[in-house]
């Protein structure tokens, strides 16, 4: 019977809507009750550090040539030992759509993200964070990676000393 | 002279007390129908401001209040401005004859509960369901705006031709009390709500009504994910609280009609008429509200066809039917 | 009083009506329209025939005016074209005749004949119009009646689907 059908396909969500009214909402009332974000959460952008304490970026453009709105900025600075590292740093959180695109762009682990979401803010210019403001202590994720002992120029071990990595090459030997 | 000046003061205090109370549903009716909503959708809804969000309607009305009021270029300005008044004007001129209350006597004088009990009560509350459709057809035609427009053009037909079943509908209603006065309809059903005696044309009533009053099921004059948000796509601030609250001071209006034909009016046992008639009205805002957390909206054809085929014959054969039974029953 | 009444209803129907027939734009001229039936429902009420008058308000302003909307709407009959002169002198004629209106109808409300206040010398009651119609007038109700049945009929014919393989 198509009308029974009709009928009862009309009045069936009746019953199943005054079976959610008296259930308990599933909302997460934010201000007073938080949700904690898996570790991966891809909130607030950081700057770590090398397990020995020195700064990870080497200002090498990567992360802000990855980032789709263009919201990373830099300078790049050269330290006597021919290190180099970002004179200035700067992250346009108002316009950071939290991608993670350039912490998979970076090569020395240096920018990540952090499950940190409450950093709205009602002045656009306070959520431009410097290099003071991303700069952490701490490792981040990886607590063992130091770009300078897989490659790099010689600041941890003499070029080509570390273990998992070939000498450089001398381009002369190349010639036939 | 006195006397006439009685009655107007009594008219007057009558028609703010029901202005009063109908204006505070209606807002409070905003906030139910969000909530329970939201509570259908396993949400909580506003629950900020105030105790449980009891504040709320205060923060629709000063947020209303305080936006741009805009009007489009090449809109016909006037008929832009007037248009939304019209419709919550017609939906709060619909309560000067529901009566909600036996006569109640104060100083010694018999004063009718009611503001006006005119002897077709029932078709001044058409006239005035017809003249609400000039709001939303106005509304729509000067927004200047297509989307306004088509939402206009939908509502005048939905809203003629359901008029039409609406109107049958009650055919059975008026036999039985053998008056178009709604204090009569509702003495009539002293001992039976009029739901028991005639339940199709109460099915048949509760459907038109949904579609005269644009309610969820029917509500494609405004349908959001088709022209927008219809007739009232073009207007902001103030004006288009006003169809907002035009539409829930309708939804009070159709709560007291359903009441008056259908549940019996005032009339229960223990409690008091008034706390009576108030309570079936809500429940029947309810239903409304529930129906609106329950089903999906139907094409704007199927509507027309529903109407035309089925709901208008059925009506027609109802009126015959509840007329040949209470011939046979009378006789 | 009543005769004031009358006359002042008089006035704004006619000013409604002549409004109507001289405005450029249809819309315009259904608002207008629609004016002069109020005031001609409140009139019939005025004269104690409340039955008549709701019908004036639900078929004619409520059902036939709406279709004409519906049609001027439809054609886009309605030119957009720039207003002349300023909103409020356009309008001054109908916010004048509805607020006349309205004064109107709260005066009649007052001395409604129902309430006994006034008496006309005349009251059709809903009961005596169904009477008179189905006995004394049943058969000029029933050919009116089969007229609009041959009008639907005809309504049917006209718009019912060509059969297949045949051209207009
Ligand atoms: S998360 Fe995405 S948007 Fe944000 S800085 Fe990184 S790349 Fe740019
Ligand atoms: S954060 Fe990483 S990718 Fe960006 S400049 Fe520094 S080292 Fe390069």
């Amino acid at each position: 019977m198509n009308l029974w059908r009709d009928i009862k396909g009309t009045l069936q969500p009746f019953w199943v809507t005054l079976g959610y009214l008296f259930k308990k909402p599933v909302t997460i009332q934010y201000p007073e009750e938080k949700r904690t974000p898996p570790p991966r959460y891809r909130a607030r952008i950081v700057l770590t550090c090398n397990p020995d304490g020195s700064e990870r970026c080497v200002a090498c453009q990567l992360c802000s040539a990855a980032c789709p709105v263009n919201c990373i900025s830099m300078q790049a600075a050269e330290a006597a030992d021919g290190r180099r590292y970002a004179a200035w740093f700067r992250i346009n959180f108002s316009r950071c759509i939290f991608c993670g695109l350039c912490t998979e762009a970076c090569p020395t682990m240096a920018i990540q993200t952090t499950p940190d979401y409450e950093i709205c803010n009602r002045d656009v210019l306070k959520l431009v964070h410097e290099k003071e403001d991303l700069l952490i202590d701490g490792c981040g994720k990886d607590t063992e990676y130091n770009f300078y002992e897989h490659s790099g120029i010689g600041v941890v071990n003499e070029r080509g000393g570390n273990e998992d990595e070939y000498g450089p090459v001398d381009p002369k030997s190349l010639l036939p | 002279m006195n006397d006439l000046l009685i009655s107007l003061v009594l008219i007057l205090v009558k028609l703010g007390l029901i202005l009063g109370v109908v204006l505070t549903m209606a807002a409070y009716l905003v906030l139910a129908e969000r909530k329970i909503l939201g509570r259908m959708q396993l949400r909580y809804g506003p629950n900020r401001i105030g105790p449980g969000g009891m504040m709320q309607p205060l923060c629709d009305v000063i947020k209303l209040l305080t936006k741009e009021d805009f009007v489009p270029d090449r809109a016909d300005k006037w008929i832009f401005l007037f248009a939304p008044g019209l419709t919550a004007l017609a939906a709060l001129l619909s309560f000067a004859v529901v009566p909600f209350s036996p006569p109640v006597t104060l100083f010694g004088r018999e004063i009718p509960m009611v503001v006006c009990d005119l002897n077709i009560g029932l078709l001044y509350i058409f006239g005035l369901s017809s003249l609400a459709v000039y709001g939303v057809v106005l509304g729509g035609w000067a927004s200047n705006s297509k989307y306004s427009l088509l939402g206009a053009l939908r509502g005048l037909a939905q809203l003629v031709s359901y008029e039409l079943a609406l109107g049958l509908a009650l055919v059975p209603v008026v036999m039985s009390a053998k008056s178009f006065s709604l204090n009569a309809i509702v003495m009539a059903q002293a001992d039976w709500p009029n739901l028991l005696r005639h339940p199709l044309a109460f099915i048949i009533f509760m459907i038109s009504i949904t579609a005269e009053s644009k309610r969820t099921p029917f509500d494609m004059p405004e349908a959001e994910n088709e022209i927008v948000a219809g007739y009232h796509t073009e207007y902001s601030g103030m004006r288009f609280g006003l169809f907002f609250v035009g539409e829930y001071i309708n939804l009070v209006v159709i709560g007291a009609m359903t009441t008056v034909f259908f549940l019996g009016g005032w009339h229960g046992p223990f409690l008091p008429p008034v706390v009576w008639f108030i309570l079936k009205v809500l429940f029947v805002a309810f239903l409304f509200i529930w129906a609106r957390g329950s089903m999906p909206r139907p094409r704007y054809d199927q509507l027309m066809h529903f109407g035309w085929k089925v709901l208008i014959p059925l009506a027609l054969l109802n009126v015959v039917l509840s007329g040949a039974i209470s011939l046979a029953v009378n006789s | 009083m009543t005769t004031v009444l009358f006359y002042i209803l008089g006035f704004i129907l006619l000013a409604a009506t002549l409004m109507c027939i001289t405005r450029r734009n249809p819309v315009h001229a259904v608002i207008y329209l629609v004016a002069g039936f109020f005031a001609l429902a409140l009139m019939f009420y005025l004269l104690g025939a409340p039955l008549v008058a709701a019908w004036e308000v639900i078929v004619y302003a409520g059902a036939i005016m709406v279709l004409f909307l519906f049609i001027i709407m439809m054609l886009g009959l309605a030119p957009q074209e720039v207003p002349e002169g300023p909103g409020w002198q356009r309008w001054l004629p109908l916010v004048l005749l509805s607020a006349s209106l309205m004064a109107c109808s709260l005066l009649i409300i007052l001395q409604d004949p129902a309430a006994g206040q006034e008496i006309p010398d005349f009251y059709l009651a809903p009961q005596a119009l169904g009477e008179a119609l189905f006995s004394r007038y049943a058969m000029a109700v029933e050919m009116v009646s089969f007229q609009l049945l041959f009008a639907t009929i005809g309504a049917f014919l006209l718009g019912r689907p060509l059969p297949k393989g045949e051209d207009q």
